[in-house]
């Protein structure tokens, strides 16, 4: 197995605060790996590092084998980078694409608090996220000449939706789904740009542990399905523990453990972490 | 949902055949100079820039104010363009200049360029302001609008823009004739059928795999990007598309009014749109047209007795004179503002379904009381 997303090294940094520190880790193809942490450990940063929301202000990610981004800290941020390993990337040209670049390779994601497309019902709002395959260029598509295209993205939605037991829903506004639908409804359309790795920044919140254990399922099945590998951020511990291959523990932007679920769960480090511990004992 | 659909396309397409023989039955039945055609015409036009501001405005959710300025470049353009190289030569618009444009072009031509310029300066003021996530396009538009006003009467332009004077004797609307014949061209309808073309474009734009992206853009630029979603890439291009359309309108607006001033458009031009936009419904294409006609028709037509000091067949000159009509205006958008804030359609399209609910809606009202 090679690793589908590697990150090495990577920081970032705002102004004077280490949001995520020194950061290496492996997503392997197929697995289904869990980054947790208490709040404020900088899981989304991380993530918003590898869907290029943000720049890292030092280290490299790669996927599949490709780098994708790359930076070192430049300019006043030299003066004031606080991490270390800076120097590993000095030499290397900065790689900073959009979040739509990366989209394009192939990596998807949800958010944490739901982000749906909210004046467009269920069906645009797949169908919306197809836009990026699209060929035709505007003209082409204003004077309908890339109807063939049209329809068969119309078809992809269809098929989509079904699948995921979205197609009763078609015609209602996305906001006025349920929350769980709402949560499976942002995962179709992260779904429908055909992403080979999918992240997925906790998918279970504000849901019930009957829910919660539903969508481990899910995950479970969509991951079989559509040969994703899956990468989340998550703090329901059940699903955690449930479905992951491995788990990477982050505590104040620094990786403090990884490994299986069995080992996470025995780590001393990571009960300190959660649980608080005393400095003077 | 299939047939609904189609019967909907069907019954779209009846009442826009209806309005264009009506339109063509008035032309052959009453006097040319009739306020009717004026309120039609300019109606028409301000529909086109209310639309081209609302695929920015509501459809996009980026705030430009630059329509006066690019519909002044489209004004300029269509008239310099189609200008007869004849007049052009003579003294009898260049009086103080030598025009410098050695050609003469038709209608169609016109209209077009008028539309390119106007999008070619959109494109190099969106180039920096676009890439940046707030409402900079807002001051940078407003700002362009008012230099471009200034530019335009530099008199080191001259010989292109004519200075500060009037430029006339272009192809306007008492000068269309039919292609390759010397029979004039109803010119109401003339009007209505470029701005209807344009607007059709522009709802196929809308309801295009680009609309979608737009109005994604608009709901949410974050989730829009992570669904691989260029932003600026499309911000530029709907930016660009409006600022042509509101060229072109430009060019039919200097047709209407058989002149062109820099002076004729002051950002209170912008904002009349913008006004139109908003009580029309942002997002709501026929919310747009809708509030650009009545808006015409009330400031021109029916509330011009209120300048002129008779009223609704009130005789009262010391009360109802010039000025008076704006203090009626701006009441009437205030009480507008207060109990449709969200426009008179709100983001809904106007459709035979909504007018039979709504009838009914009002008739159950009034029977409720017996």
């Amino acid at each position: 197995m090679s690793a589908l997303l590697e990150l090495e090294n990577v920081t970032m940094q705002f102004g004077g605060v280490v949001a995520v520190n020194d950061l290496s880790l492996h997503v392997d193809q197929g697995e289904i790996i869990a980054l947790i942490g208490p709040n404020g450990a900088g899981k989304t940063t991380a993530f918003n590092c590898i869907t290029g929301v943000y720049e890292p202000t030092n280290g490299r990610i790669s996927f599949d084998g490709k780098t994708i981004i790359v930076n070192h800290p430049s300019g006043k941020m030299k003066r004031t980078y606080a991490g270390n390993k800076a120097v590993l990337f000095s030499s290397e040209k900065t790689i900073d694409p959009t979040p739509d670049e990366i989209t394009k390779l192939g990596i998807a994601r949800t958010f944490q608090n739901i982000r749906l497309f909210r004046s467009m019902n269920v069906f645009d709002n797949v169908l919306t996220a197809m836009h990026l395959r699209a060929k035709a260029n505007i003209f082409a598509s204003v004077l309908r000449l890339d109807y063939k295209e049209e329809r068969a993205m119309r078809a992809e939605t269809e098929k989509l939706l079904k699948e995921q037991g979205l197609w009763e829903h078609r015609y209602e506004k996305a906001v006025s789904l349920p929350y769980g639908f709402q949560r499976r409804l942002e995962i179709a359309r992260a779904l429908a740009t055909k992403p080979r790795l999918l992240l997925l920044d906790e998918p279970a919140a504000g849901m019930n542990p009957q829910e919660t254990l539903e969508l481990a399922g899910f995950i479970k099945e969509i991951k079989n399905r559509y040969n994703l590998t899956v990468f989340m951020i998550e703090h329901h511990m059940d699903l955690v523990m449930g479905i992951s291959d491995r788990v990477y523990v982050l505590d104040f932007g620094s990786l403090i453990a990884e490994g299986t679920p069995e080992m996470i769960q025995k780590n001393q480090r990571v009960i300190d972490a959660y649980l608080g511990v005393s400095k003077d004992v | 949902m299939e047939k609904d659909k189609r019967n909907h396309l069907i019954r779209l397409f009846v009442a826009i055949a209806a309005v264009y023989i009506f339109i063509t039955i008035l032309e052959f039945t009453l006097r040319p100079t009739s306020i009717i055609f004026t309120v039609l015409r300019k109606g028409a036009i301000y529909s086109l820039v209310a639309v081209s501001m609302n695929l920015l405005n509501g459809f996009t959710g980026l705030f430009s104010l630059g329509q006066a300025g690019f519909m002044l470049l489209g004004a300029y353009t269509y008239a310099i363009f189609t200008m007869p190289l004849a007049v052009k030569q003579s003294e009898r618009v260049y009086r103080y200049y030598e025009c410098i444009v050695p050609f003469d072009t038709g209608v169609f031509i016109g209209l077009v360029a008028a539309g390119l310029v106007a999008a070619f300066f959109a494109f190099l003021i969106g180039l920096p302001v676009l890439r940046l996530k707030s409402d900079y396009l807002a001051i940078a538009t407003l700002g362009f609008a008012e230099i471009i006003r200034a530019i335009f009467q530099w008199d080191v332009l001259g010989p292109l823009t004519n200075g500060a004077n009037l430029l006339r004797e272009f192809k306007d609307l008492s000068r269309i004739t039919i292609p390759f014949t010397d029979i004039p061209f109803p010119p109401t309808l003339f009007v209505f059928i470029v701005v209807g073309i344009c607007i059709l474009l522009i709802v196929l734009l809308i309801n295009s795999s680009y609309g979608r992206a737009f109005k994604a853009i608009r709901d949410d630029e974050t989730a829009a990007e992570a669904m691989g979603i260029n932003l600026f890439r499309h911000k530029e291009l709907s930016f660009v598309i409006s600022s042509f359309f509101a060229g072109v309108s430009g060019a039919l607006l200097a047709m209407f009014q058989y002149t062109v001033q820099a002076q004729q458009f002051r950002t209170v031009l912008t904002y009349e749109i913008l006004l139109i936009v908003v009580i029309g419904g942002i997002g709501s294409i026929s919310g747009s047209c809708i509030a650009s006609f009545l808006y015409i028709a009330l400031s021109e037509w029916w509330l011009r007795g209120l300048d002129m000091g008779t009223f609704l067949g009130i005789d009262a000159p010391n009360l109802f004179r010039s000025g008076f009509r704006r203090l009626v205006f701006s009441l009437i958008i205030m009480v507008i503002v207060l109990f449709f804030s969200r426009g008179i359609m709100g983001d809904k399209e106007l459709s035979y379904e909504r007018l039979r609910n709504g009838i009914r809606r009002i008739s159950n009202r009034r029977r409720r009381p017996e």
